[in-house]
């Protein structure tokens, strides 16, 4: 801290208002108790006392998200259920952080391709600033991505002036774009095409008899 | 009892209404009209010697091969099948009876089959019923409560039946 540091007597630190809240912050993430499906057992394994997520501040697991400020999305999040996980991050008081815990609030998962009721993605529902994967991830994994949000809060400016604006997490959004030639409104022509297109490129890149 | 002789029991008291039976199969079966469903259903409950106190699970099946070239190769027309596993703790014994039904009540599709509750005879049948009308699509007539049980209530048609496709988008969240 510069010139004053050391100056006064023992015990007595300096640093900035900001550090300071950010420091209280980070050591004292409070998670939202809140599991989905089998990812959940693997948080609570977190939370107890083997890997016991208290070392780290964040043990304290609220059971309203209006205490909360960290939502862990540990499981299979379902269509009937992304409404309301909407609306749990939406009564948690700001700042707010969100892990996705799991293969399935990643990407889907095993549910990607016949899960007709599996969102695929819980970055569809919430802006998600820490993916954790695994399928469950080891409680080790959750506690590296809890340090990945201390990480972010440490390094927030919420005090200091002329921040630039946070671009929001990048959500996924919308249908998948396909470029004009490839697609096509008969969805089984447009298949077609793609595989054309794919097997084409595949038998362009695979190497030539010199 | 073992299975024959429940076959036995049943084919004594309803004759050729009892359309075809099954007795070698793990678990075996008889096959009914949905007309005479609730009638043997109250003659399996009550009846001394059988005794089916328990509705184990409905079950509703697809048989539809969607692929045209496995189609005349698969063994079976496109139906529907509900199964009813009914088990007894007094007699320790256990049957199967199946519906056969068209895919689509009379050909048209998105007219769901009609099936007769069995909710007056095991008040079980009332969650499993509503599962299958949910899945499979099969519509339970007399049910007092006949509304999806899993999926939510605005979802649109029946995800286990085989041509079923998969929605885009659901309230603004994208599907595949």
């Amino acid at each position: 801290m510069g010139w004053v540091e050391g100056r006064f007597e023992e015990n007595f630190i300096t640093t900035t208002l900001e550090q300071a809240i950010n420091w209280a912050r980070e050591s004292s993430m409070w998670p939202m108790t809140f599991g989905l499906a089998c990812c959940a057992i693997e948080m609570m394994a977190t939370g107890a006392s083997r890997y016991d997520m208290d070392r780290f501040g964040a043990g304290a697991f609220r059971a309203t998200p209006r205490q909360a400020d960290l939502m862990i999305v540990a499981g299979t999040v379902n269509y009937k259920m992304a409404s309301r996980v909407r609306r749990l991050y939406n009564q948690m008081p700001d700042p707010k952080f969100v892990i996705a815990m799991g293969a399935c609030t990643c990407g889907g998962g095993p549910y990607y391709k016949y899960g007709y009721n599996v969102v695929k993605g819980v970055d569809l529902v919430v802006p998600v600033d820490v993916y954790v994967p695994g399928c469950p991830p080891r409680p080790e994994a959750l506690l590296e991505g809890l340090m990945r949000i201390q990480d972010k809060v440490k390094g927030m400016r919420y005090l200091t002036k002329n921040q630039p604006i946070e671009v929001p997490i990048p959500a996924r959004t919308g249908y998948v774009q396909l470029p004009p030639e490839l697609d096509d409104p008969n969805p089984l022509k447009a298949m077609e095409k793609q595989l054309a297109f794919a097997k084409k490129t595949k038998e362009e890149a695979a190497p030539s008899k010199a | 009892m073992n299975a024959p002789d429940i076959a036995a029991s049943l084919e004594a008291q309803f004759g050729p209404r009892i359309k075809s039976k099954k007795l070698d199969a793990i678990d075996p079966f008889v096959v009914v009209d949905p007309a005479d469903l609730v009638e043997v259903c109250r003659f399996l409950r009550d009846d001394p010697r059988l005794q089916f106190d328990l509705l184990n699970c409905i079950s509703g099946v697809d048989y539809l091969e969607l692929d045209p070239k496995k189609a005349p190769k698969a063994g079976y027309e496109p139906h529907l099948e509900v199964v009813y596993h009914l088990s007894s703790f007094p007699h320790k014994h256990r049957f199967v009876v199946k519906l056969i039904l068209p895919r689509w009540k009379e050909n048209k599709a998105g007219d769901m089959p009609v099936v007769p509750s069995v909710t007056s005879q095991w008040a079980a049948a009332d969650w499993h019923e509503r599962e299958v009308y949910d899945l499979s699509g099969v519509w339970f007539d007399g049910h007092p409560d006949l509304r999806r049980i899993l999926l939510s209530e605005d979802w649109a048609g029946h995800p286990l039946r085989k041509d079923y496709e998969f929605p885009l988008e659901y309230h603004g969240i994208r599907g595949r």
